[in-house]
């Protein structure tokens, strides 16, 4: 019998060793490194080419640079974290190493946390350079509310990161995970005001596209930019976005799968 | 001082909904392995080993009945359990771009009062390979790093899961070697093994499973000395079977004859005189004692090539197909 317990581990230990872990897997994974770095840029830019193209500057009275900003934000959340994200579950799992990391002490938790930590570190470093961006390129203001803004980036994070972990059960293989990932990149390219103001649709559609995940996500970070957002309209997309954060981290409790189909 | 373990108590473990679309996998399991000693479960591929340890490791639920690893219930009291034991899994993964050391860092940050990262290499043979990503390390090395892993936080129980499948001879006796380490500091080890050769060389106590539940256990002698011994030989042209002597039971087809004994000694001299007396000459006469694979076929229900092998078959087969396993050899060699 041993008579003491010395140097036990906690939670942050464990994540921060299992995330330390998995910076070094991505910076010596080229591919999805190199999406993760330089495919957000890219389509923000292109982004920025049909905004001029559609004249939504003159509908939804914002100026450019705060329309990309916003777009840009929910662009690196579903590019970075999602997809990146859905790649990394399926592939931990078809090579059996969240089955072996499971017979540990890490919980369960832990595990798919630690895996999000280099996606959600890149993801928050490119969001703050989009606010420097803004805020020097196009004579933005700074965030007249950040904590709006903040809330919208960590239940973001949180709701695209458990979002993935959903997808990654529906996902067989790394290559399906090309497809599976699709419909909700196009839902939040779409439908979140991003590429296309919501104020472009007929009131019906937009009506539904404000209840999709990532919409109340653009809301938010817009609202805390640009201020001007009612009180009843923060509340109601932090309600959209919180629901679907919960919805979606239940999803996983449900239904994640921790080892291959056998 | 001698205290229980591992102990279940009527353990079944079921596969899918009630009815015949389900599956009992383990059927009312009774097992108590003392602290300090080594046990094997044996069995053929679905009798029930995998799905019994997954249950004892806190991997998956008791469908029925008590389960308790060092007095606590592995699945419900996780956090309380699991610092003080280690798994190996039959099959587990780890990232193919990280290097071993890498990978036993990583596990160390998860492991309490974690020995040093250097040293669990070194005692599974693997210090030389350290820098080696995992992708690059043979099938043999990842289940030594596997081993690594999970002595590396000192555990008061260690599960092995067909800890040697994959290695080669050398590779599995030096693999032996750290189990026997372990056992000397005072480590319960639960091992399942299709090799019978491993079980007798390691076991304190053994039981064989079958279609779910126990069909013997035991130490390795006790468990053979419940099988009997084999006499088998060819009578001649012109000699018939049924001119034995009575008291010999013996059996078989035409001329090949097989002898089922307790007595090895005393039916094998009554047979041999016999024979002198008849003058007969018995063809290919062969005479063992009942080792633990003639108790494992028999339970097993099956002839020599009834989904298992001994040691020796497997570690030819090992040699020929696996390309890495002469590279295994040469790096236990060198240590």
């Amino acid at each position: 019998m041993s008579t003491t317990v010395t140097r036990s581990t906690t939670a942050v230990s464990r994540t921060a060793a299992l995330a330390r872990a998995e910076v070094t897997l991505l910076v010596r994974n080229r591919t999805a490194l190199f999406t993760a770095l330089a495919l957000p840029p890219a389509m923000i830019g292109v982004a920025k080419t049909s905004l001029d193209r559609s004249g939504a500057t003159a509908k939804t009275g914002l100026s450019q640079g705060e329309l990309l900003l916003t777009g840009g934000v929910v662009m690196v959340l579903t590019l970075v974290v999602y997809t990146t994200l859905v790649a990394a579950y399926v592939s931990r799992r078809e090579e059996l190493v969240l089955k072996r990391l499971r017979t540990g002490e890490v919980r369960d938790a832990e595990i798919l946390g630690a895996t999000a930590v280099p996606a959600a570190a890149i993801a928050v470093v490119q969001i703050a350079l989009l606010v420097a961006l803004g805020a020097a390129l196009w004579g933005g203001r700074l965030p007249q509310r950040p904590g709006l803004m903040l809330a919208g980036v960590v239940l973001g994070t949180v709701m695209t990161a458990a979002l993935a972990a959903a997808t990654a059960a529906v996902t067989r293989t790394v290559e399906s995970a090309q497809v599976t990932a699709l419909p909700l990149i196009l839902v939040a390219l779409v439908g979140s005001g991003v590429a296309v103001p919501l104020e472009v649709f007929p009131d019906g559609v937009a009506q539904v596209l404000r209840a999709l995940p990532l919409t109340p996500v653009a809301d938010l970070v817009r609202g805390g930019w640009v201020g001007g957002m009612g009180a009843g309209e923060a509340l109601r997309a932090l309600g959209t976005a919180l629901a679907w954060t919960v919805l979606s981290v239940f999803a996983v409790r449900r239904w994640f799968r921790w080892e291959p189909r056998g | 001082m001698t205290e229980t373990a591992i102990s279940t108590s009527g353990l079944w473990r079921r596969y899918g909904p009630a009815g015949d679309a389900g599956f009992d996998a383990v059927r009312g399991l009774d097992l108590e392995v003392r602290e300090g000693e080594l046990f094997a479960l044996l069995g053929t591929n679905g009798a029930g080993k995998t799905s019994t340890l997954e249950v004892l490791e806190g991997l998956a639920r008791a469908t029925r009945g008590t389960v308790r690893v060092l007095g606590k219930d592995p699945y419900t009291d996780r956090g309380a359990v699991r610092p003080r034991i280690g798994i190996m899994l039959q099959e587990g993964g780890f990232p193919s771009d990280l290097t071993a050391e890498e990978t036993a860092r990583m596990w160390a940050g998860c492991t309490s009062a974690a020995r040093p990262v250097g040293e669990a290499l070194e005692t599974v043979g693997l210090a030389g390979r350290a820098g080696v990503r995992v992708k690059q390390l043979s099938g043999g090395e990842r289940r030594r790093l596997d081993l690594a892993l999970a002595v590396l936080g000192r555990p008061q129980v260690l599960f092995l899961d067909e800890p040697t499948t994959g290695m080669d001879a050398e590779a599995r006796r030096a693999t032996w070697e750290v189990v026997r380490g372990l056992l000397a500091q005072g480590t319960t080890v639960l091992l399942t093994t299709h090799y019978l050769e491993e079980a007798e060389a390691l076991a304190d106590r053994l039981a064989i499973m079958h279609e779910g539940r126990i069909a013997v256990a035991g130490t390795p002698r006790e468990v053979t000395a419940q099988r009997p011994s084999r006499i088998r030989f060819r009578l001649p042209e012109g000699t018939a079977r049924w001119q034995l002597p009575a008291e010999l039971g013996a059996r078989g087809d035409g001329h090949d004859v097989r002898v089922a004994t307790h007595d090895l000694q005393g039916t094998l001299t009554g047979l041999l005189l016999w024979a002198r007396e008849h003058d007969v000459r018995l063809g290919g006469l062969d005479a063992r004692t009942a080792s633990l694979e003639e108790a494992f076929l028999e339970i097993a229900g099956g002839g020599p090539h009834h989904g298992t092998a001994t040691a020796r078959d497997t570690a030819a087969h090992d040699t020929a197909t696996h390309d890495t396993a002469a590279h295994d050899t040469a790096e236990v060699a060198a240590r």
